[in-house]
């Protein structure tokens, strides 16, 4: 953090509260959150950040590139960890649409519901949606995990490149339309499969996978056994005239 | 001698005429639509059919090479920390790593930055060529989002949301497999040589209110540092403009019809959009009704090619325009020396298009290795840089002609039409009159 009296700074809602530091958006406009996060070098001691009342706001931590924790005390709006690169964001609520949009790595929790393109053209890292996501989940991505506790909506997983959705309920209508190298797995029902996703056999290696990020999103009580596995039949990865009809 | 009724001279169909004639017979035989690279290849309105009108006893003109004309335009005042300041008010147009080689990428990085001007990305990401070897380097925000990554975002040194291009507004990306390399799959995560087909619309975010909140997390995440700018194909120019603006933009970019991709359909490039010269006066229309004009710059872009066409688009109230199709020319695309290599291909200099196809005998819009080698980075963006200089000079001697010691200063009045299409989309009078179609009730 650059100079900040700290007297100024307590009066003005930047909190130290145990060992985190606080920052609270109902005293500090966002563009200050943002600053600090961004402000932040390797080595900060500052390693565990707390964002008070978000209510919904936009962008919050977008950019962050620093091994540190955030605690979003709250539901924030679009964009919430939008290309995150090596901090572990937990939302203490739920999030609007584009949640760790183009995560690069590091994690994102969001304990509550996720709205559309959640992890849309994500790159790397692990998004836990405990709740449900909605329509979109995963759309273009690009080698991230998401893992969804609850249901997903439709056109999830569309274009989806590479990485690993796993949902632990059900998938709306259309899932991994036009997919490309992306691994999908589901525990529930599928409403449909979209244009070349077919369900594949479930190998040994992708229980094992499976197994690791149920672990890693902190999955109890349910097995990599339970889920079926989709991807790519890969008929449309060169034009064939004859395929017009799936286009 | 036997009597011949006099024969009738054979007549071709103007409507079904040989290239019609030779689509149908290639559709039927192959199934496939025509791909190819370019802008619309058909006679549109153009700045050709503009005059400037240059001084007269009411108007005097300022002396050639010895007074001032100023060249340099600020792009990005309107919001950005750090706004980009360019000598020239020619931009080069975003064109992908994947459709171009790297060398010929490297040659636009250095042919702009000799000049004084931005480079831009594509979709596929940014290259340690460009980004080395340009000064300004604007980096696009493409629907695919391929090779993005907030590394780039805020080593670029402006960002560029693409929403559609003037080539096929509504359509999205294509590369076909031949030119999906071990670098170009890496780079946009996808198998090698596969058909990447990118998508048309944003994966988060959907309509001008979205586009607002989106424009705020790229700001955010690059601290308000980086103009951004919003590109449009020629579709709604007043509208789009208008939304543009509402969204926050910095700087507005129109790409008319004439604008070239790296790859489409045939049928998308001839017929859907709007000439360049259409869309300008709606987008300057549009800045003005919001008191924005020269707050939220106007880039135009789709068939520049000299320093004509850049004096008349900037007096119709644009701050800059941008090059892609000629800037290749510039470097070396279907030049007459590789006439023998053109002849191979079923093409000839001058009309060769299927740069999705790889094989490029100018070793541009290619990802062969020999191919590559064809261009020399360093010549080439000398060439670039020379053409920049000349167009310019040109754009400055019919400033001065005017006596306008800024290009900027050029205003519609110093412009008339030859035809009256180019009267009623331009809004200046036809030549010889006062007459401006559909001004005045009339």
């Amino acid at each position: 953090m650059p100079a900040i009296n700290i007297s100024k700074a307590l009066d003005q809602g930047h909190v130290q509260s145990r060992a985190s530091r606080a920052f609270d958006l109902a005293e500090l406009p966002l563009r200050e959150l943002n600053q600090a996060l961004h402000n932040l070098t390797p080595g900060s001691n500052e390693t565990a950040w707390e964002v008070l009342n978000p209510k919904g706001s936009h962008s919050v931590a977008v950019g962050v590139d620093q091994p540190i924790t955030i605690d979003v005390r709250g539901s924030v709006g679009y964009y919430c960890g939008g290309m995150n690169d090596g901090s572990a964001i937990t939302v203490h609520g739920s999030a609007g649409p584009g949640v760790g949009e183009n995560m690069m790595s590091g994690s994102i929790t969001v304990k509550g519901d996720a709205s559309q393109y959640a992890g849309a053209t994500g790159r790397g890292g692990l998004l836990v949606i405990e709740g449900n996501a909605s329509s979109r989940c995963g759309i273009s991505m690009k080698g991230i995990d998401i893992v969804v506790y609850g249901n997903i909506g439709h056109m999830s997983a569309f274009m989806a490149q590479s990485g690993n959705l796993v949902v632990l309920g059900d998938a709306g209508d259309a899932l991994g339309d036009s997919i490309y190298e992306a691994r999908l797995f589901v525990r529930g029902k599928v409403g449909s499969l979209g244009a070349d996703c077919i369900a594949k056999e479930m190998r040994p290696e992708h229980l094992e996978l499976l197994q690791g990020l149920l672990d890693r999103a902190g999955v109890t009580g349910v097995k990599a056994a339970e889920f079926k596995r989709y991807g790519s039949a890969r008929t449309l990865y060169n034009f064939n005239i004859d395929n017009a009809d799936a286009y | 001698m036997t009597y011949r009724n006099p024969p009738t001279t054979p007549r071709k169909s103007a409507t079904f005429d040989d290239y019609t004639l030779s689509e149908i017979r290639r559709a039927a035989a192959t199934g496939i639509y025509d791909i190819r690279g370019g802008g619309a290849k058909r006679k549109l309105p153009h700045f050709d059919d503009l005059l400037v009108l240059g001084a007269s006893i009411s108007r005097y003109p300022l002396e050639g090479y010895r007074e001032r004309c100023d060249t340099g335009v600020v792009l990005g005042s309107r919001h950005a920390k750090k706004p980009i300041e360019l000598k020239i008010p020619i931009t080069i147009a975003g064109m992908s790593f994947g459709s171009l080689s790297g060398p010929a990428k490297e040659a636009l990085g250095r042919g702009a930055t000799l000049s004084g001007t931005s480079t831009t990305t594509g979709d596929g990401g940014m290259t340690e060529e460009e980004r080395g070897h340009s000064k300004t380097l604007v980096y696009q925000y493409l629907p695919s989002r391929y090779g993005m990554n907030p590394r780039d975002l805020r080593r670029a040194d402006a960002i560029e949301i693409v929403i559609g291009q003037g080539a096929k507004p509504g359509g999205g990306g294509m590369l076909l497999g031949q030119k999906i390399s071990d670098r170009v799959a890496e780079m946009r995560t996808l198998p090698k040589g596969i058909d990447q087909r990118s998508a048309s619309r944003h994966p988060d975010w959907t309509g001008p209110d979205d586009l607002e909140i989106k424009i705020l997390e790229l700001r955010e995440i690059t601290d308000w540092e980086k103009p951004i700018y919003v590109k449009v194909g020629g579709a709604r120019p007043y509208y789009d403009t208008a939304l543009a603006v509402k969204a926050g933009a910095d700087v507005v970019v129109i790409d008319g019809m004439q604008g070239g991709t790296a790859a489409t359909q045939e049928v998308f490039i001839e017929n859907v959009g709007q000439p360049t010269l259409a869309c300008i006066r709606p987008a300057v229309q549009a800045l003005q009704d919001l008191g924005m004009h020269r707050k939220v710059q106007l880039i135009v872009s789709g068939g520049i090619r000299n320093g004509a066409d850049v004096a008349k688009a900037l007096a119709l109230g644009v701050d800059a325009v941008s090059i892609g199709t000629a800037a290749l020319v510039a470097l070396g695309d279907n030049d007459p020396r590789w006439e023998a290599d053109y002849n191979e291909l079923d093409t000839m200099a001058g009309a060769y298009d299927d740069w999705h196809e790889g094989r490029d005998p100018a070793g541009i819009t290619t990802q062969d290795p020999e191919l590559m080698k064809r261009l020399d980075p360093i010549a080439a963006g000398r060439r670039l840089a020379n053409y920049l200089k000349v167009m310019t000079l040109e754009a400055q001697t019919i400033a001065r002609a005017c006596g306008k010691n800024s290009l900027h200063n050029l205003e519609p009045e110093d412009l008339v039409a030859l035809t009256i299409e180019a009267a009623a989309m331009a809004g200046v009078p036809l030549a010889g009159t006062n007459w401006i179609p559909g001004k005045n009730g009339f």
